[in-house]
């Protein structure tokens, strides 16, 4: 329900940052006992069973015949229905749901790291200024403001702009976003020694062009985490695109299930293809970018 | 704004050009998509609006009747019953699960890759999957394992659907808490744990006076954030029981969100939205001044 779902530690300065980005094997030591608790291993794989089951679960689901699912429903399909995930595709508007998700989330990554790191940066190398700094806080205080007290308006508001369709809810995470990113980027920049600045600008070189040239590569972890937390942000998001969305045609991923569910609500089989495959692209992103997505959400949490 | 500092304060550089439009077009922005709507929902939360037609001032009737209402009340109560259980709860098994993960074991990475899963997924959808398996799977395994409890669909039963939401809610949450405990073990260095060995000290005394206070930052993050986060539950209850059954598991967001949007209470659920917003900061700061009051003393 909150605009953002992680809110700055604030006030826990004492939270160490550096050495918790470690990958997670770190004795540098001499180990005396390399023997492996496998009893604990296999505690553990059995707890991560949890996680696995209700995925397997989906699985099999969406590959039934309605006339399987009686009974707890774990057993394998005995004959793997693709056509559900065809059926599932037509019903739910697939291609299209797909790809206004992809395109709310790639717009709202792309323009939140142009635009929320710039207003960062002149923010954080201005900190020793009153107004700046006021800009500052008041941007952060806006993390503590759920949603819904500005629900009402925005949809008001938004809906009156012409900005309830895809551009207006990618200009809506950018925006809202800020409080959150400008609270880690400035924290990030100033961390940056100013010498690197000073030179290039002996160098003839203007603001602009330092911020492109020499902070925003300098950006890159942050880029990394920020753009992450966008993108699971956009992606997942339900309260947004249902309260701003107006057209059908609009609709994103999860969007899409939610009228799937109230339309054809006994129709299973076809409802696990459809959650299957609007919870595929992100799983295979994670798949190949696990540490990446792992470290870069740490970073936004315990900086 | 560019010019006019006072002439004591001149020894600095003034403050460029660029930086100011650097930051002014963001400023207005917010200002218009975010301040603007506080400040509008605030005013109308002052009137009797129904989100259509006309309205008229009328002071704090509405704060004064959110306090007489007892769907309010009951909305509030049910929001804390959920969030205080899955705080603890996923803080529990958030802790748990680190300390081995941390240890000696085989398929360290794999395995945290596995836990962190929930955190990627849209809520919504993990909502349906699990409602799908309380409804027709979980009754069947009851029943062939005899537990006359969970025999029928506990998302219908008034008195137990609060606990579903509690179980989808804790299996997403826990693999972010994972990761910040993680994060906060690998800080402990390992010699310190060794001399605790070596002094003969057990494992349940090592976590209590050694792991625990040293970890003290990532419990107070952990915690602020779960409870914050769980108090504005909505996907969850959107996907398991639409705030059913009866007005069972109504939280505060999901009232707000049918009340002012489909319900014409448009005024009074803004006031109630502000009001619970002060809930949210006076139990996030009470929680961090708790916490942090901990820290110092362990």
């Amino acid at each position: 329900m909150s605009i953002r779902s992680a809110a700055p530690a604030t006030g826990t300065g004492t939270a160490p940052a550096g050495p918790a980005e470690a990958p997670p094997r770190s004795p540098s030591r001499p180990r005396r006992r390399p023997r492996v608790n496998w009893w604990l291993t296999a505690l553990l794989a059995a707890c991560s069973l949890t996680v696995l089951v209700p995925l397997y679960f989906t699985v099999v689901t969406a590959l039934k015949k309605p006339a399987e699912l009686a009974g707890a429903g774990f057993d394998l399909p005995q004959d793997p229905q693709w056509g559900n995930f065809a059926e599932a595709w037509r019903l739910t508007g697939y291609p299209q749901a797909a790809l206004n998700s992809a395109l709310i989330t790639v717009g709202a990554v792309l323009l939140t790291l142009l635009t929320n790191s710039m207003v960062a940066y002149a923010i954080a190398r201005n900190m020793d200024r009153r107004l700046f700094k006021g800009l500052y806080f008041f941007f952060v205080s806006a993390l503590f403001i759920p949603f819904p007290i500005i629900m009402l308006p925005v949809i008001k508001q938004t809906s009156m702009l012409g900005l309830d369709n895809q551009a207006g809810l990618i200009f809506l995470y950018v925006v809202y976003g800020l409080a959150f990113n400008i609270f880690l980027y400035v924290g990030y920049i100033k961390s940056i020694p100013r010498a690197l600045e000073e030179a290039a600008r002996t160098d003839g070189a203007g603001t602009w062009t330092v911020f492109w040239k020499v902070i925003f590569p300098l950006l890159t972890p942050m880029n990394a985490t920020v753009g992450i937390l966008t993108f699971l942000w956009a992606w997942n998001d339900f309260l947004l695109p249902l309260v701003i969305l107006s057209s059908p045609s609009a609709r994103t991923l999860p969007l899409a299930q939610y009228v799937f569910q109230n339309q054809f609500s006994s129709d299973y089989t076809t409802a696990f293809a459809s959650y299957l495959m609007a919870l595929a692209p992100v799983l295979l992103v994670y798949l190949f970018a696990q540490r990446w997505i792992i470290s870069g959400v740490l970073r936004g949490a315990v900086k | 704004m560019t010019t006019a500092a006072p002439p004591g304060r001149r020894t600095r550089k003034p403050v460029g050009r660029t930086f100011y439009w650097m930051v002014i077009p963001a400023l207005v922005l917010f200002v218009l998509f975010h301040t603007v709507p506080v400040l509008q929902g605030f005013y109308y939360s002052l009137t009797d609006y129904p989100g259509y037609g006309s309205h008229e001032f009328i002071g704090l009737q509405n704060y004064a009747n959110l306090f007489k209402d007892d769907r309010i009340l009951d909305a509030y109560l049910f929001t804390f019953q959920f969030a205080i259980v899955a705080t603890i709860l996923t803080n529990v098994i958030a802790l748990a699960i680190p300390m081995g993960l941390n240890a000696k074991i085989r398929f360290r990475t794999t395995l945290r890759g596995i836990f962190f899963i929930p955190n990627v997924l849209a809520i919504l959808i993990v909502g349906y999957i699990f409602n799908y398996l309380f409804s027709n799977s979980l009754p069947v395994v009851a029943e062939a394992l005899g537990i006359e409890a969970l025999s029928t669909n506990i998302l219908v039963n008034p008195d137990l659907a609060w606990l579903g939401i509690v179980i989808v809610a804790t299996w997403q949450a826990v693999a972010f808490n994972i990761i910040i405990y993680l994060a906060g073990l690998q800080t402990i260095p390992g010699d310190v744990v060794e001399a605790a060995t070596i002094d003969g000290a057990g494992r349940w005394r090592q976590f209590a006076s050694i792991t625990f206070p040293l970890i003290a930052p990532f419990f107070t993050i952990n915690m602020v954030l779960s409870l914050k986060n769980f108090l504005q539950v909505f996907d969850h209850i959107i996907a398991l029981t639409n705030g059913g059954p009866g007005t069972a598991t109504t939280s505060v967001s999901v009232l707000i969100y049918t009340g002012g949007l489909e319900g014409g209470e448009y005024a009074y659920q803004t006031a109630n939205a502000i009001v619970y917003f002060l809930v949210i900061v006076a139990v996030s700061v009470f929680q961090m001044r708790l916490l942090q009051r901990r820290e110092m003393s362990a």
